[in-house]
């Protein structure tokens, strides 16, 4: 996990404003380009199985459905630990993420394996909730072992312009996560513009987010490439600024292997290799860790596996 | 007298006027879930006539094409295998249906392709036509042969059910490029099962005809998908394939013993060739095929069910 950063400093509203509006525009055409372009790369063999191993340990492993039963969450944190029962070389997921009020389950679950909990907090998804609300959802799940902690920003707030709003939620669920690290969902599928993406990354930043994250995946477009690019454009940028790193994650719509080895192109084309681990780029996805599954064996033996020897959940 | 020659020499010379029409060739493409694509591998090989003429371009499909049409067969077979048995006999008469109205181009296609003289071809693609007749009259009458209610001793009824396997792999017959083909593929999806359908490699081109007329006639996208190309090339990814449940080994040759060892790895059921493989299209002409080519396809479900109450 990156240091976590140092209280953020007051900010006035009209600071704020000008700081936002001194960011460059994104070229939206550019960026769409760029992420086209770096889909093309061809990732085949050792370093196939290598970016497959990196993208498991990545995954985010998440189940957010109104119908999460306990033995549901504890079925997947089984996977976390172990994503190939009969393969001991596959390395475990990044984290289990559920909802706040099954983080006892999946903690108690998860216990010895160093696997962390993540928990979605603040009126997920919606984020349409009075901060005393938001407050607690987090101090709830921080308090039941949770050791991250992925809040939504107030999105009818930033889209109005009020970005002191914004800004100081963050900072105030921040100081409430204590110990635990804070994902910033930004929820990019209702922000329209990429402008809009690359300023509510800085200000995400800025507000003290551990990680940004693309979407809550109720919301499509999701995770769409030029979105991640502008957003590891922005961590990049806050690196060489600040000397500070922040992680990013792209949640919702990688659905194959694919699509995580695209993601890992990125990361490495924009922000650098150094964001190349767990700690600093994370992959939110349920069904994506199957697919890696059967590409890893399908490297691994030569023949395709089929999705019914795989669990469902 | 005069004038009528000037006519004839006007229009002689108009037809040396206009310009040679261009010829419009067609690309013989693969039929991957509903769509034509070419080979992911953009590569294909020529196909010639009996006598050698180069008759046009084949896809050669990859092992990426392979297992992209057992993707779509996959994503096809709960929708495929849901239907009523009734409508899907609908279904498959509609084919027999769209190949009548194209029965000149079938026939054509078999005269030029491997020099079967017309009478024999029209008889062929007849045959073939009748095949899927044949079949689609069965889709909602196999399950009272093959299935049923058992004698049990005790309080229980016992029914026994016939349902499709999944996805089958078919290797269509080499030498019997159309009614052998009918007559392999239409027995496997009449039961509900999906078809990855490796076509003949000499004769690939009454398969694409074939695909064609499946595209218009109401066969879902990916129920049966079609590659040409080489068997010995795909054939070994296809029979590994763990997401395969079925070989129909028919066109497999030289390469069936080992597309059987590899299907054992997975638990794969395999058809072996029978009498008719190797035989040509004339093999293929018996109009009552029996359902030994749909009983291996199938998974028997057994239900007990307690009397009274």
């Amino acid at each position: 996990m990156p240091n976590t950063a140092s209280a953020p400093e007051a900010v006035t509203d009209r600071e704020l404003r000008a700081f936002l509006y001194g960011l460059p525009g994104v070229d939206e055409v550019g960026a769409a380009a760029r992420a086209k372009d770096l889909s093309t790369r061809s990732v085949k063999t050792t370093a196939k199985a290598r970016a497959i191993d990196l993208a498991i340990s990545m995954v985010d492993l998440t189940t957010l459905e109104g119908a999460d039963t306990p033995g549901k969450v504890r079925a997947l944190c089984a996977k976390a630990a172990r994503p190939d029962p009969e393969d001991r070389t596959v390395p475990s997921a990044g984290a289990v993420c559920v909802y706040p009020d099954r983080v006892g389950i999946a903690v108690e679950a998860l216990r010895g394996t160093g696997i962390g909990v993540a928990s979605v907090a603040t009126a997920f998804p919606s984020g349409r909730a009075p901060l005393e609300a938001k407050l607690a959802d987090t101090r709830a799940a921080v308090a039941d072992g949770a050791s991250e902690i992925d809040m939504v920003i107030d999105r009818g707030a930033f889209l109005s312009g009020d970005y002191l709003k914004v800004y100081e939620e963050i900072t105030t669920v921040k100081e409430a996560c204590g110990d635990a690290h804070l994902k910033v969902i930004l929820e990019t599928g209702e922000l329209a513009t990429l402008d809009n993406v690359r300023r509510a990354s800085h200000l995400a930043i800025r507000a003290g987010a551990d990680f940004i994250k693309t979407s809550t995946g109720k919301v499509s477009p999701a995770a769409t490439p030029p979105v991640v690019l502008v957003m590891l454009e922005a961590v990049r940028d806050h690196h060489r600024d600040t000397g500070r790193r922040v992680g990013v994650k792209p949640a919702g719509g990688i659905r194959d292997t694919k699509g995580a080895i695209r993601n890992l192109v990125l990361v490495n084309e924009t922000a650098g290799p150094d964001w190349l681990t767990p700690d600093l780029f994370r992959i939110g996805a349920s069904s994506l860790l199957n697919d890696l599954l059967m590409q890893r064996t399908r490297l691994a033996t030569g023949t395709y596996p089929g999705p019914d020897h795989y669990t469902q959940d | 007298m005069a004038e009528r020659r000037t006519d004839a020499k006007k229009t002689a010379r108009k037809a040396a006027q206009a310009p040679a029409r261009l010829s419009v060739r067609k690309t013989y493409k693969l039929y991957l879930g509903g769509a034509f694509p070419r080979s992911e591998s953009g590569r294909s090989y020529p196909v010639t006539s009996a006598d050698g003429a180069h008759l046009a371009n084949a896809s050669l499909s990859s092992r990426k094409d392979a297992r992209d049409a057992v993707v779509a067969a996959r994503k096809a077979f709960a929708g495929w295998s849901g239907r009523t048995a009734y409508n899907r006999g609908q279904i498959l008469y509609r084919v027999a249906e769209v190949m009548e109205g194209r029965r000149a181009q079938f026939t054509d296609q078999l005269v030029a392709a491997r020099g079967t003289d017309r009478t024999e071809a029209e008889t062929i693609v007849s045959a073939a036509i009748d095949r899927w007749v044949y079949y689609a009259g069965w889709t909602d009458k196999f399950a009272q042969v093959i299935g049923g209610s058992n004698p049990v001793s005790g309080p229980y009824y016992n029914h026994s059910a016939p349902e499709p396997t999944g996805v089958v792999v078919v290797f269509a017959p080499q030498d019997a490029p159309l009614l052998g083909l009918s007559s392999v593929v239409a027995p496997v999806v009449a039961t509900g099962n999906t078809a990855v359908v490796v076509a003949s490699e000499p004769g690939p081109l009454a398969a694409v005809d074939l695909a064609e007329v499946l595209a218009t006639s109401d066969v879902p996208g990916g129920v049966i998908n079609l590659l040409t190309g080489r068997t010995g090339e795909i054939g070994p990814h296809l029979a590994a394939h763990a997401d395969v449940d079925a070989l129909d080994l028919s066109g497999a040759g030289e390469h069936a013993t080992a597309f059987e060892e590899a299907a054992a790895q997975t638990l794969t059921r395999v058809l072996r060739p029978g009498p008719e493989d190797g035989a040509g299209e004339r093999a293929w002409l018996d109009p009552d095929p029996g359902t030994s080519r749909m009983s291996p396809f199938l998974e028997t479900k057994t239900v007990w069910h307690p009397i009274g109450v």
